[in-house]
């Protein structure tokens, strides 16, 4: 990986196809990983991904990125906010059925 | 047309990711429950014109999204910033990408789940403005597609787009600021050679 032949998507000097494929892959990551992409781009990117470690390990490093984050945001609901919620849509509900027997 | 009566039973499965978001939004633990309170009030009264069958779920987080620009970000009275700063590409990989080749056996995801802790994460997604914290957390968060996003952001797909991108990359930008200030990583991209990229000017400082 470090010979000065590496396709690094980090590198960004020196023309060719694999720099491009590279930034391609790079560009489209995000979206890739948002299941956003059209089969064809999906494919390409897929394929890109299996020859070039360096983008493989990105976007493993991204789409980790994301599970650590959701990970870490989980949170307790407040013990009695289901409770306080549940008996304020009883009483919306005993409400709408008085108003509906005092119409009818 | 949906039954009212209905509304508790499919609703409240959502309660928990919907406190989670409104949390999030309004970063604090009052006002989230007063928002979820007045978003599950509004989406009862609003039920009957729910079509049954469409997204409950998106349409919930719609009532809570609104619900939260229109009555909780006015009280805030923060200014409300609506541009980010350009930040590069794979910012956070650039800087601490290596990490986990410097440990064998481990995965990015350990590495990553050791070295920030739950408040930076909640600090790093609380210091994004509104529009761009809001559509950073529909899609990492819950999951959302672009055009659910869009539909419930009331804004084009583009525009959504565009927050994500703008707000994934300021949000990789903090986290990576507190793995420097803990000493966890270097300031600048250790993977480049230097000299190599004349768009990193923070070290000509």
């Amino acid at each position: 990986m470090s010979d000065t032949h590496s396709h690094d998507p980090l590198e960004q000097a020196g023309p060719g196809a694999t720099e491009h494929r590279c930034d391609d892959a790079i560009a489209q990551l995000q979206a890739f990983l948002d299941g956003e992409l059209d089969e064809v781009t999906v494919a390409r990117i897929e394929a890109h991904l299996q020859e070039c470690s360096p983008c493989l390990e990105a976007y493993d490093f991204e789409a980790e990125l994301r599970k650590v984050i959701v990970a870490k945001l989980r949170e307790d609901v407040p013990g009695d906010l289901r409770g306080r919620i549940m008996s304020i849509l009883d009483r919306l509900e005993s409400e709408d059925a008085d108003s509906a027997d005092a119409a009818s | 047309m949906a039954d009212q009566a209905a509304f508790a039973e499919q609703a409240t499965p959502f309660l928990e990711p919907l406190y989670a978001a409104a949390l999030r939004m309004t970063r604090n633990p009052a006002d989230a429950e007063d928002l979820v309170q007045e978003t599950f009030i509004r989406a009862y009264r609003g039920f009957g014109s729910f079509q049954d069958g469409t997204n409950l779920r998106a349409w919930l987080y719609r009532i809570l999204t609104n619900t939260f620009i229109n009555s909780y970000r006015a009280k805030q009275r923060r200014p409300e910033q609506t541009e980010l700063d350009d930040v590069e590409d794979l910012y956070l990989y650039r800087r601490i990408g290596g990490l986990e080749a410097a440990s064998m056996g481990r995965s990015a995801e350990d590495e990553l789940m050791d070295l920030f802790t739950e408040t930076e994460v909640k600090d790093a997604i609380d210091a994004l403005p509104d529009q761009f914290r809001i559509a950073v957390l529909l899609a990492d968060v819950e999951g959302f597609s672009y055009k659910e996003i869009a539909e419930i952001l009331d804004v084009p797909i583009g525009t959504v787009m565009s927050r994500l991108h703008r707000g994934r990359k300021a949000l990789q930008k903090s986290l990576h600021s507190f793995a420097v200030s803990r000493g966890l990583a270097d300031d600048e991209p250790a993977t480049q050679p230097a000299g190599d990229d004349p768009t990193s000017g923070a070290a000509n400082t």
